[in-house]
């Protein structure tokens, strides 16, 4: 009986890794990688409904009778291309932040953020000054 | 299931990355036990291949290393377990696996089975479906994706200046030369990719395969190219402006297909009306739309790749040029 859930459950434990990495890692690559795990977990809980047993890849042919569901296989087939093309905006927007904060830890950004607007001015004086000092 | 939790002890995000991918090709092994040939190819292409290679071309930009701290991890676990001791608690209800009396298999399934073979006379019942009985949503997809590619230019996007060019190209030159073998045999399997993808693109109908797949192997075998021959060298064999009319293109074939369906008295992408035989006409019809899927796909990924990778072109070079400012005074 417990057998026959199975593959329901990997998909649990799968969902749960990629959302445990979102809530808790504060690296943006990072959390669009989790993000990345949430979804194929959702890919493999669809595939997996449309398993039947004994059933063949659904392309029809007189040597078989039984197909797996076809249904499934093109909602998960439109959704991976998409989750690519989502995934790149994604990416894009932390390029972005990349080069407007100069970090892409959560923290980082938050802290800068937070910082009153003459403290910014003095903090990214200081900031040059330590350059100029490194760099000389 | 291993390579995700080792995905989240990792710091080093380039093995995060490598391990990504890897986890895209065993899921794809994973749909190929299922049964799931078309998601197994489509997978393959885009999580073990494109996927990747587009997190890699990021961290160069951003660093690959990722800070200690974590911000209340007892708490996100608690949260994490309770969610997920609650969605096992729901799965008690769930049919078993594998079970052909499961609901899911007893509504359209049967139709789309028994059916399609008579109303639209393909063999990959995945094709028929995609591309007649649900073309409509596949239309909403091929929207979202070429919307994510506009996205992608317009945040990433930049313009040139011809005089760089020239010192991003001996630049790039000088590095190319380094991997002449790769560059070689690359060269002798570029066009069969190319081949490939169209025999994806044409065979959809009878095997798995079809415009998406398709659209991902051809960009593949441009992004080759562009990384081993440079982008510049790339951008002079594939026109930028070029490439994006093609992908406005692909979903303006796939609307007018609904359209003419519609002038000729059916309903938006109904093909019967297409051709004076219905079957025929459906037969046109999903090959008209693989088409245009095909070409919005393979050019909102070429657009993708290119705008990365030049972004990350323009970091590296405004980089050197302030090191060679700093250095000659």
């Amino acid at each position: 009986m417990l057998m026959g859930l199975f593959n329901n459950w990997i998909v649990v434990v799968l969902m749960m890794i990629g959302l445990y990495i979102v809530i808790a890692h504060g690296n943006l690559i990072k959390k669009i990688v989790g993000l990345a795990i949430f979804q194929t977990s959702v890919f493999i809980f669809y595939i997996s409904l449309a398993k039947i047993d004994g059933g063949t890849a659904p392309i029809l042919s007189d040597n078989y009778t039984l197909y797996s569901n076809p249904l499934p296989h093109v909602l998960i087939l439109t959704a991976i291309v998409v989750g690519i093309a989502t995934t790149a905006l994604g990416l894009a927007l932390v390029v972005r932040i990349k080069e407007a904060y100069d970090s892409i830890e959560e923290e980082d950004i938050q802290r800068q953020d937070n910082l009153p607007q003459d403290n910014q001015v003095q903090d990214s004086q200081l900031l040059t000054k330590n350059e100029t000092e490194n760099k000389a | 299931m291993v390579t995700a939790v080792a995905i989240v002890r990792m710091k080093d995000l380039f093995a995060v990355v490598m391990l990504l991918g890897l986890y895209g090709l065993l899921s794809a092994s994973f749909f190929v036990a299922m049964d799931a040939v078309d998601v197994a190819f489509t997978e393959a292409a885009v999580g073990a291949g494109i996927s990747t290679l587009l997190m890699l071309v990021v961290i160069t930009m951003t660093g690959r290393r990722e800070k200690a701290k974590r911000h209340k991890p007892l708490l996100a676990l608690f949260i994490v377990i309770i969610t997920g001791g609650l969605l096992i608690y729901g799965t008690l209800d769930m049919p078993y696996f594998g079970s052909a009396d499961a609901p899911n298999h007893n509504h359209v399934a049967p139709r789309y089975i028994n059916d399609s073979m008579k109303e639209i006379g393909i063999p990959n019942i995945v094709t028929s479906v995609l591309a007649s009985y649900r073309a409509f949503d596949t239309f909403g997809e091929v929207v979202v994706i070429f919307t994510a590619g506009i996205g992608v230019l317009a945040l990433l996007s930049v313009t040139r200046r011809p005089e760089d060019d020239d010192d991003i190209a001996s630049h790039n030159d000088s590095m190319h030369e380094r991997h002449l073998v790769i560059r070689i045999v690359a060269k002798m399997l570029i066009p069969f990719i190319l081949l490939f993808a169209l025999y994806v693109q044409f065979h959809g109908d009878f095997g798995p395969g079809g415009g998406f797949q398709a659209g991902v192997i051809f960009a593949a075998a441009i992004i080759l190219y562009a990384m081993l021959f440079g982008l510049s060298a790339a951008r002079k064999a594939i026109n930028q402006a070029f490439v994006q009319l093609i992908a406005a293109i692909g979903v303006l074939l796939y609307g007018c297909v609904g359209i003419v369906s519609m002038l000729n008295g059916g309903d938006f992408f109904d093909y019967n009306v297409l051709a004076s035989d219905p079957v025929a006409g459906q037969h046109l019809g999903i090959l008209l739309i693989e088409w245009g899927v095909g070409c919005t796909v393979a050019a909102v990924m070429i657009i993708i790749f290119f705008n990365f990778a030049g972004r990350r072109e323009m970091q590296q070079h405004s980089g050197d040029k302030s090191t060679q400012n700093q250095e000659s005074p």
